[in-house]
């Protein structure tokens, strides 16, 4: 087991340093550089300004001799700053992982509740079956943001009952926590469903009910937990998932976090920043799909074998 | 046997309404593109069925004409990454060895990355740096196209994989080879058709996969660039309108939903019936 986790965190070691020298490289092919964003913004800059800025920054070196700068400056430490909001890369990125973190925790953590109950709903009670398989359907579909947009009509703007977006208090909390949960429930309820199907109909089952045991008891405490185990597997896979769903709940309610401050510096042509976020999202988001694995292994001792 | 219906029921209708969209055009008389700003937010009424939008441009028409876009990014990744994600999941079960290995932790760590953000990245690279036209709804179809691709194939790899591996281990296998058949022949002739059934179904879900993200992307305004409809676009305009024209948010939508929906029950029916 140590030896397996030491490898697989090599391997994340090695997908980032690719993923930073892929994403470098996409970088430079976007709109604009920093000297024409300068020319633009004050008109009594000229063409030779630009040129001697373009020196003076080093981006008139080529694209790969940039990349060894900028890594070796990372790796020493250095993680520069953030042209867009003239700070330090760090004090940017830190405020936003926590503030996407709670986001994302509360909504795993109701998503993976509410999904699963009615999932077990669905195998225990077979009459609510295809109630639950039809909402299923239904919320895998929506797109999130403009389930989005929906709340914001009806809650924020008709109602006025909470905001329509920011981070004050924890009502703001509610709209994109409601918007990433009916998003991501869909996968527990099917595999919850299907899981729970399965194990209800195996024997040591019918051995439980027939010494008496009430429907509760056996349906938790003896099914469920046999059940829960690839429903794992789903959480380990919706990982990559979440933040996508971070970026757009994020932008939609116009709530600082990692996924906004993604889609600001790309959109902002904030290169640092842009590049460290991602990685930073990659890196967590890795670590979380290693985290459900092990529990995975722990859980069940056959799989390391 | 409702689900396989149901599915391919609204697939066909929305099919239908996106190949009836010029024809629809030239009865209401409008363009979908051009702004006509002494009838801003008109009410629906029967010259737009669905009313109009901030410029004046008809609703309904702009639906349709979105329907064309995201049915064909759909059906074209869907066409494209099935393709890709066949030829490699068959490689690596067939070849085994280092090309099995490289191809599926490559899998690995595409799916073990966050999505959107990377596609937001490589949505944003300028298309005139790679020496293609800038701003043509069609260089903007085929770059979605080509984007979206780029990480589709993942699951269709997989699954062929598996499938492909589980074939391989059977007799049949074994005597196709004795009988003399080339290794391309067994390939092509006998694995390939049995395990076209999860392929299919596969294929069917990069469908509804491709238009989520598609509109996902045109959403942020990295997809189809207007004036060109797309249901993406239309959405993201209507955003700014919240406040004075809500109704606006409520069609594209919709259309979105009902298509992936569709798609998805196509899929369940399709494996449920074999």
């Amino acid at each position: 087991m140590p030896r397996m986790i030491a490898l697989r965190l090599l391997q994340m070691l090695v997908m980032l340093v690719l993923l930073s020298a892929v994403i470098w490289l996409l970088i430079g092919l976007m709109p604009g550089d920093p000297a024409d964003l300068a020319i633009a913004a004050d008109p009594r800059l000229g063409p030779e300004d630009a040129a001697r800025l373009r020196a003076l920054h080093g981006l008139d070196r080529p694209l790969s001799e940039r990349y060894l700068a900028w890594a070796s400056a990372v790796l020493g430490g250095q993680f520069g700053y953030s042209r867009l909001f003239s700070q330090p890369v760090t004090a940017l990125l830190w405020p936003a992982l926590w503030s996407s973190l709670a986001l994302l925790g509360l909504a795993l953590g109701l998503s993976a509740g509410i999904g699963i109950g009615l999932g077990v709903l669905a195998a225990a009670r077979p009459r609510f079956a295809p109630g639950v398989d039809a909402l299923a359907v239904l919320a895998q579909s929506t797109p999130s943001f403009w389930l989005g947009m929906l709340l914001i009509i009806l809650f924020a703007v008709t109602l006025g009952w909470l905001p329509a977006g920011g981070a004050e208090g924890w009502t703001s909390l509610v709209l994109p926590v409601a918007t990433l949960v009916v998003v991501n429930l869909a996968a527990y309820a099917r595999h919850a469903a299907s899981a729970m199907q399965e194990v209800l109909a195996l024997p040591y089952v019918t051995t439980a009910r027939a010494k008496g045991l009430s429907g509760a008891t056996v349906l938790w405490r003896h099914a469920f937990p046999n059940a829960a185990l690839p429903l794992l597997t789903v959480a380990a896979l919706d990982a990559g998932s979440l933040v996508s769903g971070a970026l757009v709940t994020e932008t939609i309610f116009a709530r600082p976090g990692m996924g906004k401050l993604i889609y600001d510096a790309i959109m902002g042509n904030d290169y640092n920043l842009a590049l460290l976020a991602l990685l930073l999202a990659a890196a967590v988001t890795m670590l979380a799909t290693l985290a459900a694995d092990m529990a995975q292994r722990w859980l069940d001792p056959r799989l390391s074998s | 046997m409702i689900r396989l219906r149901l599915g391919a029921g609204l697939l066909g209708g929305i099919a239908l309404a996106a190949l009836l969209a010029p024809a629809v055009a030239a009865f209401l008389g409008h363009d979908a593109d051009l702004p006509d700003l002494f009838n801003r937010f008109a009410p629906p009424s029967l010259a737009h069925p669905l009313g109009t939008d901030d410029l004046g441009r008809d609703m309904l028409l702009r639906l349709l004409y979105g329907a064309r876009v995201s049915l064909t990014v759909g059906l074209a990744v869907a066409l494209a990454a099935t393709g890709l994600g066949t030829a490699l999941g068959l490689l690596a079960a067939w070849r085994g060895g280092w090309v099995d290995a490289v191809l599926m932790r490559l899998a690995d760590g595409l799916l073990s990355l966050p999505a959107l953000p990377l596609l937001v990245v490589l949505a944003a690279v300028d298309p005139a740096r790679l020496g293609l036209p800038r701003g043509e709804a069609s260089t903007d179809i085929l770059r979605i196209t080509v984007i979206l691709t780029l990480f589709g194939w993942v699951g269709v790899a997989r699954l062929a994989r598996a499938a492909a591996l589980s074939e391989l281990a059977k007799d049949y296998v074994a005597a196709a080879r004795v009988c003399g058949a080339s290794e391309a022949r067994l390939m092509w002739r006998h694995i390939l058709p049995n395990i076209s059934g999860p392929i299919v179904v596969a294929a069917t879900l990069a469908v509804a996969g491709a238009i989520l993200s598609e509109s996902t992307l045109s959403f942020l305004g990295l997809g189809i660039a207007p004036p060109a409809a797309s249901w993406g676009n239309m959405l993201s305009n209507a955003q700014e309108l919240v406040f004075s024209a809500p109704l606006g948010a409520v069609w594209p939508g919709l259309a979105i939903l009902l298509t992936v929906a569709g798609c998805s029950l196509l899929a369940d029916g399709l494996r449920r019936r074999g």
